[in-house]
């Protein structure tokens, strides 16, 4: 019966072991994607650039050996000099830093899934509340649509699209997956407006007068608020896994390197096959790490925002 | 001859701030052929007690107490004893009971599941029995072949009350199952639990309700709980004629009856709202509203004295220095 | 022109889905009037469309045929914009549930900003904190202790007069109280349901109170009406309608209301009766379930007689 502030919720949340731990465990890799090319002298393509004295060119310098992981190596750059340095997860069979493409591409990686998710999220919110608040035929159009996209399989949606543009950048790609997502966020959006919109208090704003605008912003949106943010932590984790998913298949990021394209790269090698664990296994799993963390920051929401699961009822 | 004896009994929930006390030292009997009606307002702690008696699930704890049925203490019971227990001895009829029953399961299989566990190996018997019972109710036979979706809201109401007291338990537990219901279909549920005691299908039962009312109809004892407290225990018809406890005064004074109309004689409530049991005062739990407050009620918990014959009440005006 | 509101034929029909859909007619040719000052209790069980009525009034749903007087207007072509200048200023309600009353987000004083921004936003604030304290006092709350608090810090009780205060402020002619004290407890319900009689005493506010509880309408009403799946059996004084049930309906429902002064006797289980497509009925809707029912039942419906002064009813045994 009792009801609960927001911000009461929100310290709960803080104090949710499950919440805790995902929310701990996202936050790393964050503070990872973003601090990590500090430890290492190589750029995202896992080479080492030598800017040339005088001019604006840079050249590229590389191993020519497939390393283990923590061996120093000492190179030698196109002006001849002599520079240490040391491949914290190795090279690959090319000779490129391993851990330089780890941090650069859990960047892309993250960065795909925080716009995949957005835009998914935002869509859906859109078209479901539209839906859920008009009613009547609209609705009706709205999730004839929305079903129609549900039952198409949204990865022969995306493979389709992908292969159909030869150059991809990442934010490409963000577009494709979140363009994909959304039909169940509209369907959750619209079920919880629907709820929402016959709640008396919304009723009692509308004999006070306001207008529909006010009543959607001031009154309905502000208690969906909790609900949205769980959403669009689904559609990130769905996200990181659609995009994950593509590149392994070799429909990634054409501009840039990510977690899939690495792990592609890897197999495509035989990386398996000759035992260079450091090249797959880091950005397997940090994926599944991610994917994990998402799920327990779900959880622990779930069980914050649903009392019935955290006191067990009465 | 007492069927249930609950003396001093204590549940409590755990939550952050602290134990709440939802029900705090009661202790009552319930007899033998008897409806046993408990009553009071939300947040009495008459759904907790009745539901501490089945299942104690966190956050609600055992805090002290003894609740003896049938020779054995229900608080002591282990998962096994008490599973065993419950549906032959002991039943309860959940508050939507019209939803209660799982719709993807024919009644007669609901029923057979039930009876499997508690060692019944005739299958024919059992469903013979339930189409027995079914006819009893007024409901054709065939239904015990329906699933529940395909009955209609009283029909699930009066098949959910069959499944609940097939096995004949000794006592059962009517918790709230009327409040959700039109007048007339709540006539036909005080009709059905009637019948059960006149066919003894059941020896007791305790009907937990807010509405005095409904207990003067069904009642032979009634209880009024206020605060995780007993404030009174008598024969109903005496406790609606000569109320000793002013809770139950001011209760009973406030309830509209058919001939009394605001424009002629204004009925007042209680003014002033429950204390919160987390940190309940000491003194009487309902020192805050009652008009003849006195000093003492504000420092000492008032016991349960008998002032009439069966008829107790916890009351400083009552006496109960020399008890 | 005596009456503040004048309902005719009113209907509401539900359909679901666009296509392949059924049709439900919750409310179904309703006619009634409300009179300056007075109190009318809408009395029905669930299904019978009393709620759907009071929404029709409030103009929250369309009607589908019928036409709503108000003052002599029909309030159902009033655009959106006359709703909120004209309207809601003359109409207000108190709803069933005091918690899904108030947005949980905020204190409960926004509730009377809301209305002060709309009906009253020449007030100046010191005026209008005390215009809000003084109608908390009015509703027997004191400020000081509601003010300020989040509704899930308050009780049932304390919100559901907040509301009351909340409608009054604008001091409307007519005021939907849709099961307004029906989640109260027995010992604060009569003191919330007095407010209302009491505000009717000092402005003359008119009261529609729709309810499913017998007790409760006839203590403080003047008129009853008796709806039964979206129909009206049966309406008038209230003494009248309570002393004299007519239908067969109103006689079987008065018959079910437990009351401390009357004595239940048991009558046996009397079989279930098959309701189905009670709405598609094209006499008496009640005609299944009653025991006087004739053939005539179920092909016509009955019309409202006025059976004696000021007491109406639906039914065959009467005419209709």
């Amino acid at each position: 019966m009792a009801r609960e502030s927001r911000l009461y919720k929100f310290r709960l949340a803080l104090k949710n072991n499950k919440f805790r731990f995902g929310f701990g465990l996202l936050l790393f890799f964050i503070i990872f994607a973003i601090i990590g090319p500090l430890f290492t002298p190589f750029a995202g393509d896992g080479l080492y650039y030598e800017k040339l004295p005088g001019s604006n060119m840079e050249v590229a310098t590389y191993s020519t050996r497939t390393l283990p992981p923590m061996t120093r190596e000492t190179l030698i750059t196109y002006s001849g000099r002599h520079v240490e340095v040391l491949h914290i997860l190795g090279t690959d069979k090319l000779g490129r830093d391993v851990y330089a493409q780890l941090v650069y591409g859990l960047r892309t990686s993250l960065w795909i899934a925080t716009l995949a998710a957005i835009i998914g999220t935002l869509l859906g919110i859109t078209i479901g509340f539209v839906a859920g608040y008009r009613g009547g035929l609209t609705d009706e159009l709205l999730m004839m649509f929305v079903n129609i996209m549900l039952v198409i399989p949204s990865i022969v949606l995306l493979i389709l699209v992908a292969a159909y543009l030869e150059a991809r950048s990442p934010e490409i790609q963000a577009l494709i997956i979140g363009l994909t997502g959304w039909p169940w966020v509209a369907r959750a959006v619209r079920s919880q407006t629907l709820s929402l919109k016959n709640r008396e208090f919304v009723n009692l704003a509308r004999l006070a007068g306001l207008s529909d605008l006010r009543i959607i912003f001031g009154e309905i949106m502000p208690n969906m608020i909790s609900y949205i943010f769980m959403v669009g932590i689904l559609q990130f984790s769905g996200a990181i896994l659609a995009s994950a998913t593509l590149d392994f298949i070799g429909l990634g990021p054409t501009t840039a390197v990510s977690l899939g394209t690495i792990l592609q790269k890897a197999i495509a090698h035989n990386a398996l096959q000759f035992g260079w664990w450091w090249w797959f296994i880091p950005p397997g799993l940090i994926i599944t790490l991610i994917i994990t963390a998402l799920f327990f920051i779900n959880l622990g929401m779930e069980e914050v925002f649903n009392p019935r699961l955290r006191r067990g009822g009465e | 001859m007492s069927l249930l004896e609950i003396r001093d009994l204590k549940i409590y929930y755990r939550t952050p701030r602290g134990p709440v006390k939802a029900v705090d030292g009661v202790s009552f009997d319930v007899r033998e052929g008897e409806v046993f009606g408990i009553a009071g307002e939300s947040g009495c702690g008459k759904s907790t007690l009745v539901h501490s008696l089945i299942l104690r699930k966190p956050p609600m704890f055992h805090a002290g107490g003894e609740a003896i049925f049938k020779g054995k203490d229900l608080m002591k019971l282990s998962e096994e004893e008490a599973r065993k227990i419950r549906y032959t001895e002991l039943s309860i009829i959940p508050q939507y009971a019209m939803n209660a029953l799982n719709p993807t399961k024919k009644i007669k299989d609901i029923v057979w599941d039930l009876a499997r566990e508690h060692g019944y190996e005739d299958r024919s018997e059992v469903e013979g029995l339930l189409r027995e019972r079914l006819a009893m109710v007024k409901l054709s036979p065939k239904v015990a072949d329906m699933y529940p979706v395909e009955l209609s809201g009283g029909m699930r109401q009066r098949a959910t009350m069959v499944v609940s007291t097939l096995l004949n338990p000794d006592l059962l537990i009517a918790d709230e199952v009327t409040s959700a219901l039109d007048v007339t279909t709540q006539r036909v549920v005080i009709e059905l639990l009637h019948h059960f005691m006149e066919e003894g299908i059941v020896k007791s039962i305790i009907f937990v309700t807010h509405d005095l009312a409904l207990l003067d109809k069904i009642a032979d004892r009634t209880m009024i709980l206020y605060a995780g407290k007993v404030a009174e225990i008598a024969p109903t018809e005496e406790m609606i004629s000569s109320p000793a406890h002013p809770y139950t005064k001011l209760l009973l004074e406030s309830l509209p009856k058919i001939g009394v109309r605001y424009k002629e004689t204004k009925l007042n409530g209680i003014p002033g709202y429950p204390i919160s049991l987390l940190n309940p005062p000491k003194g009487c739990r309902f020192y805050t509203r009652c008009p003849y407050v006195m000093d003492r009620c504000r420092e000492e918990e008032p016991p349960l004295v008998e002032v009439g014959d069966d008829h107790y009440a916890a009351c400083h005006l009552l006496g109960g220095e020399n008890q | 022109m005596s009456e503040l509101l004048k309902v005719e034929h009113l209907t509401k029909v539900f359909t679901s889905g666009l296509i392949g859909g059924y049709e439900i007619k919750a409310v179904d040719d309703v006619s009634f009037e409300v009179k300056p000052g007075e109190i009318v209790s809408l009395v029905g069980e669930s299904g019978s469309g009393k709620t759907t009525v009071g929404k029709l009034i409030l103009r929250l749903l369309t009607p589908t045929s019928g036409r709503i007087l108000f003052e002599g207007e029909d309030i159902t072509g009033f655009s959106k914009k006359r709703l909120k200048s004209d309207y809601y200023r003359k109409v207000q309600a108190v709803f069933q549930d005091p918690f899904a009353s108030f947005n949980p987000l905020h204190i409960v004083d926004r509730a009377f900003y809301l209305v002060f921004s709309s009906f009253l936003p020449e007030v100046g604030a010191e005026e209008r904190e005390e215009m809000i304290n003084e109608a908390l006092r009015n509703v027997g709350l004191n400020p000081a202790e509601v003010r300020g608090k989040y509704p899930h810090q308050l009780s049932g009780g304390q919100l559901q007069r907040i509301l009351i205060a909340r409608a009054l402020l604008v001091k409307p002619k007519l005021l939907i109280a849709d099961e307004a004290v029906s989640m109260l407890d027995a010992s604060t319900r009569i003191d919330v349901l007095n407010l209302l009689g009491d505000f009717r005493d000092k402005y003359g506010t008119s009261v529609l109170f729709v309810t499913h509880d017998l007790a409760l309408g006839y203590y403080i009403s003047d008129s009853t009406i008796i709806m039964y799946r979206g129909t009206i059996v049966e309406m008038g004084d209230t003494e009248r309608v309570f002393h004299n049930p007519l239908h067969p309906y109103t006689q079987m429902l008065l018959e079910s209301v437990p009351d401390i002064n009357v004595k239940w006797e048991f009558r046996g289980i009397e079989p279930e009766k098959e309701e189905g497509t009670v709405y598609a009925i094209e006499g008496c809707r009640y005609a299944p379930r009653c025991p006087k029912a004739k053939d005539v039942c179920f092909k016509v419906r009955p019309r409202l007689v006025e059976v004696e002064k000021n007491h109406w009813v639906a039914c065959h045994l009467y005419g209709g």
